[in-house]
């Protein structure tokens, strides 16, 4: 019995017994001498999951009760956190070692904040996903105040703890709640307590919270506050990893809870859903206009992005699981592009976030500048780029399930968004000439940026058959 | 042989218009004039051996799309065959002139070549038109239609870098838009009836469509009579009848060989060539026949007045050319569509001779188009003046009353006036006496044209006269063997077109509804006096016009003087052209207007800045201001987050 369950895990097991191994290691050896060593390790052993997991075979598995479930559509949310996890860590380490932040204890902590993402993904419990949130969190925390010298970096973390614990509070009150009314953790008891689309008020409040505490991971307005503050604070590559792995993670655990536990109740949650979605999109591309530092903005674009990933959410359907997979997969690939590009800013060796200094920045660097005005129209949904594609599926979706209006409201919202995108765009073209940043960039963040630029235009032909595997990872949540 | 003769031209087109840089440009319009001559040739086999019923000869499946199928294919029958000569006739005798008219070109620059780009368009336009004519169903008569609109179009336009040659090329397309519009329902009414498009299905249903009524427009109408009025529609803006005529005058502006080809001989004939194709229709539709007829007898009439008094040779020209298609609607409208596919036939030849010859006026006198500047050519340029003065004899209907023997134009033209008169009916009579005194100004402004050009003494620039030249042979050459047309045309196929032979030689092509169209056998028999009427008005005509120009030279302008009012009536065309300036054009103008400055200006443009320069940038603010930095704003907008969403779901008791 607990030899399959085991098996089943096997992947989080291996990566927990590597994070632990990696500690000793590093405490009792070099210290954060080895922390290039470990942190390619890390990266080269998650590469490992990802392709191990990516190419195990279908069919979905529970362990330990029906705690943990590993389907297609865990799968594909760990490929995506897993390859995306490596690529920020591997293109983190100039950055880090230039600013003296290269500690052994960074790749362990990404790498245990993985777990616990991989944990989230595949939570098929409350206990679970708690677990693995908390996990995830807590890890979070402490790398966005990596950096104890700064004053900006301490107060980011300790502002995303604050407020983390507050929705941690919120998300734990609904899933007592839950409990209360339901009598169980287990998603699949509580769509049973549900049966029949008859939902108790009880159930109802505990829905309600768990959503907002799953908000506040996937910073939905009104639970986004944090966003802008922490991105700026925290250093760029741990900016860039927030941006990427733990919304994957988030938005597949919410979709999960709501398709695996609250399936029955669709209309209910989707509505709230709807309106999360409308009040990021809008905020998202509203406030980011007012911007002047670029990770301040990448932090509203994301608030914004997730907008658009909550719309395939609140679809309800297959169609929109499907589309919020691909967002999600589409998004992530583009910030690591964009974010490959912020970690290279640097005067003088100093890192530089004003989007002021990107002034003229085509006649320096006209490749670069190419690459980014492609991620840039990406990111803004310019057809036919692969952006655009990522959005036409979730607006497609919604329009399936007959919610034109969201549809509508997404399309203004993007029109909006792509003023604040393209005016990057006009600056590094047509801008007044500014001291000039500096010219080298290390090879693996020149791969990531020019990587996702060229995934951005070729993917318009198939997406590299990204479409198929998330209908078919989508189709195994919701049956 | 039937493809040949219609894909020839679109392959000189080809050839001459994409291939001149690599064949060079002689190589180039001689290729194209060559597969004209080859597709005249052809046509002409065609025309003399063809006997027997109606053919068709399918080339490939075009459209097919629910229950509409259409076929491309070829009908060939003795409408198509006749209009196959005249085409392609006329087309070859236009290139070969083309050569010596354009040959240098004030309009274009030193070095620029124009001469392909020219021949391309003609054979192009020559691709179009017998598409047109050898068309199966409506929808590839459609295409053979727009197709010679593009043509007429960019040949009108020619010379690009005169504002007025661009402005009537405008013209023309948009004034033909409105008749298309009428063609176009016409086609959709079959249609929605017959459920097909092909002349084999619909012309069977003529007797349903008089047994149906269809509401369109918020009434009821007859089927047969609205939609052979919609069809005549499209008609009268291809043919220059009334109300949609004014596009003809304008197009002048284009190349003589172009108002030729195209705005005499063929394209404009072909809304007569629609009618007379849908005879099977019109028979079925009385009030749409007595339609017709009224709008060619008045057309007929209202142009040979203007024609009267206009001092452009080429204007006088167009003029009469509407003034003729009125003829050939009148007949049509009577129900004799073979007299006007007669006097089409007829008038092919003199009218472009006649146009032919003016551009050779034109040339000698150094593209001085002003006939008051003219006068004395006769020896100057001979070979011209003769075939213009045979032009006239066969436009102005000079024969010997009571026979058969006469110029083209006596035979055809007659037959059309004693069809009028033989009609019976009011429309009838009215088409009579309009079409005799329109006749009589024929002969008075044809006979002016002469008189003022060749006879008299020189008028204004003594330069241009002393340097008069006569044309090259290949301008002469074509205007001979249209000269032979304009001598015996009538007088060789009368028997075929209008006398005893007329049932067999038509065959099936044009439906008579025997049981209440006897006119064609009528004609025959009218009174004696009806058959001398027209040659009566001819010689009037003549006779004013010797005294005016001729004998008295004063006399026209001491007239104008006296009749003012009437002379700038006529001078100015009616004022058509000023009546639609102010009902269609100002209002268009004004609508557009209205839309752009209030319209998209205020309400779009408006909503747009209003929302992008000021609501948008107001939240930015508000949002910025909200992000304070502190962790309790933070934490507040949280719960009230959560507040909202709690009070929400419990007021709206969640979806049940």
């Amino acid at each position: 019995m607990i030899g399959s369950d085991i098996s089943v895990v096997l992947p989080e097991v291996i990566l927990a017994v590597y994070a632990m191994l990696a500690l000793m290691y590093g405490v009792y050896t070099g210290k954060d001498r080895t922390a290039p060593l470990l942190l390619w390790t890390t990266a080269a052993l998650m590469a490992v999951l990802a392709f191990w997991i990516g190419f195990s075979p279908e069919g979905a598995d529970t362990a330990f009760g029906g705690a943990f479930v590993d389907d297609g559509f865990a799968r594909f949310a760990k490929v995506v956190i897993l390859v995306s996890a490596a690529a920020v860590l591997l293109m983190s380490q100039d950055f880090m070692t230039r600013l003296g932040l290269m500690r052994f204890e960074y790749p362990i902590l990404v790498a245990l904040s993985v777990l616990g993402m991989m944990m989230m993904v595949s939570a098929g419990d409350l206990m679970a996903l708690y677990m693995g949130l908390e996990l995830q969190s807590l890890c979070l925390y402490v790398v966005a105040s990596i950096r104890r010298d700064s004053v900006r970096s301490t107060e980011a973390g300790l502002k995303y703890f604050v407020l983390g614990a507050l929705s941690s509070g919120l998300l734990l009150y609904g899933a007592s709640l839950t409990y209360g009314y339901a009598g169980t953790t287990l998603f699949s008891g509580i769509i049973a307590a549900a049966e029949g689309g008859h939902v108790s008020l009880g159930l109802l409040f505990g829905l309600v919270f768990m959503i907002t505490g799953l908000a506040f991971k996937v910073s939905a307005v009104p639970f986004h506050m944090w966003t802008p503050d922490v991105y700026e604070g925290a250093p760029t590559p741990v900016t860039a990893f927030f941006a990427t792995a733990p919304k994957v993670a988030a938005a597949v655990m919410f979709a999960r809870l709501m398709h695996s536990a609250f399936g029955e109740a669709t209309a209910d949650w989707s509505q709230i859903v709807a309106l999360l979605a409308v009040l990021s999109m809008f905020l998202g591309s509203i406030a980011a206009i007012g911007q002047t530092n670029i990770k301040r903005l990448m932090a509203y674009s994301s608030i914004a992005h997730m907008g658009y990933a909550l719309i395939g959410l609140a679809a309800g359907t297959v169609g929109g699981l499907q589309a919020l997979l691909i967002y999600l997969a589409i998004y992530v690939t583009m910030n690591i592009g964009t974010f490959a590009f912020i970690l290279s800013m640097r005067r003088d060796g100093q890192p530089v976030t004003e989007i002021d200094s990107l002034n003229m920045y085509s006649r320096a660097e006209p490749l670069k500048a190419l690459a980014m005005l492609v991620l840039l129209f990406s990111l803004a949904g310019v057809p036919p780029l692969v952006g655009f594609l990522g959005k036409f599926y979730v607006l497609k979706a919604a329009v399936d399930a007959d919610m034109v209006w969201l549809a509508v409201a997404g399309v203004l919202a993007s029109v909006i968004g792509a003023f604040y995108y393209i005016r990057i765009v006009y600056l590094m073209y047509f801008g007044e000439p500014r001291e000039a940043l500096d010219r080298t960039m290390p090879p693996v963040q020149w791969v990531a940026l020019m990587g996702s630029a060229a995934i951005m235009v070729l993917g318009v032909a198939n997406l590299f058959g990204v479409e198929a595997l998330a209908a078919a990872a989508a189709e195994t949540l919701a049956r | 042989m039937e493809t040949i003769i219609l894909f020839a031209p679109v392959v000189g087109t080809i050839i001459c218009g994409f291939g001149w840089k690599l064949i060079g440009e002689k190589a180039a319009t001689v290729t194209a004039t060559g597969l004209l001559f080859l597709a005249m040739l052809l046509s002409w086999i065609v025309f003399l051996t063809f006997h027997g019923p109606t053919e068709q000869i399918p080339l490939f499946r075009w459209v097919s799309s629910g229950t509409l199928s259409v076929d491309w294919a070829i009908r060939l029958d003795r409408l198509t065959a006749i209009m196959l000569i005249v085409v392609t006739t006329v087309s070859a005798l236009v290139h070969l002139y083309s050569f010596g008219y354009m040959a240098h070109d004030e309009n274009f620059r030193e070095g620029e070549s124009y001469r392909p780009r020219f021949f391309a368009y003609l054979s192009f336009f020559t691709f179009a038109m017998l598409m047109l004519v050898t068309s199966d169903n409506l929808l590839q008569m459609f295409f053979g239609w727009e197709g010679v609109g593009v043509a007429s179009y960019l040949l009108i336009g020619f010379y690009y870098r005169k504002p007025s040659a661009n402005a009537a090329a405008i013209k023309a397309f948009i004034v033909n838009r409105v008749g298309d519009f009428g063609f176009a329902l016409g086609i959709f009414a079959i249609f929605f009836i017959t459920d097909s498009i092909n002349f084999g299905d619909i012309f069977s249903e003529g007797h349903l469509l008089a047994e149906t009524n269809i509401t369109f427009l918020w009434t009821e109408w007859n089927a047969a009579n609205l939609i052979c009025v919609l069809l005549f529609i499209g008609a009268m803006g291809k043919s220059a009848q009334l109300f949609l005529h004014t596009w003809l005058p304008d197009a002048m502006e284009g190349p003589t060989p172009v108002s030729a080809l195209i705005h005499a001989a063929t394209m404009v004939t072909a809304g007569v060539f629609l009618v007379c194709r849908m005879s099977p229709l019109f028979e079925y539709a009385p009030q749409a026949l007595a339609f017709v007829t009224v709008i060619g007898a008045t057309t007929a009439f209202f142009a040979a007045t203007i024609g009267l008094v206009q001092n452009d040779i080429k204007r006088v020209i167009a003029y009469s050319t509407c003034s003729q298609l009125g003829y050939m609607f009148a007949a049509a409208g009577v129900g004799v569509y073979q007299a006007a596919m007669f006097h089409l036939f007829t008038h092919a030849f003199f009218k472009a001779m006649l146009f032919l010859g003016a551009g050779s006026v034109i040339t000698a006198m150094h593209h001085e188009q002003d006939m008051r500047n003219y006068g004395g050519l006769r020896r100057k340029i001979p070979y011209t003046f003769w075939a213009m003065m045979i032009g006239t004899l066969a436009i102005t209907g000079v024969g010997i009353p009571l026979t058969n023997i006469g110029f083209a134009g006596f035979l055809s033209k007659d037959a059309i006036i004693e069809s009028t008169y033989a009609a019976q009916s009011g429309v009838g009579d009215y088409a009579f006496w309009l079409l005799v005194m329109a006749a009589a100004m024929t002969s008075f402004y044809s006979w002016r044209l002469i008189f003022m050009t060749f006879y008299g003494k020189p008028k204004g620039d003594k330069h241009a006269h002393e340097h008069a030249h006569e044309s090259p042979m290949t301008i002469l050459v074509p205007l001979g063997v249209l000269a032979l047309g304009s001598i015996f045309a009538g007088m060789v196929w009368y028997g075929d077109f209008f006398g005893h032979h007329v049932e067999e030689f038509f065959g099936s092509s044009v439906y008579i509804n025997h049981e209440t169209n006897h006119v064609l056998h009528d004609a025959h028999e009218v009174a004696g006096w009806v058959k001398v009427s027209p040659f009566i008005a001819m010689a009037l005509g003549l006779a004013l016009a010797w005294v005016f120009y001729i004998a008295n030279p004063s006399l026209p302008g001491r007239l104008a003087q006296a009749q003012r009012p009437l002379y700038l009536f006529l001078l100015n065309k009616w004022y058509f052209d000023e009546l639609y300036e102010i009902v269609f054009l100002r209002t268009a103008k004004w609508l557009g207007r209205f839309l752009w400055k209030r319209g998209d200006g205020d309400v779009i443009d408006g909503t747009i800045n209003g929302v992008a320069m000021g609501a948008v940038p107001f939240l930015t603010r508000l949002s910025q201001k909200a992000q304070s930095g502190y962790l309790f704003t933070y934490a507040f907008a949280m719960v009230l987050g959560v507040v909202a969403l709690i009070t929400w779901v419990t007021i709206s008791g969640g979806a049940q």
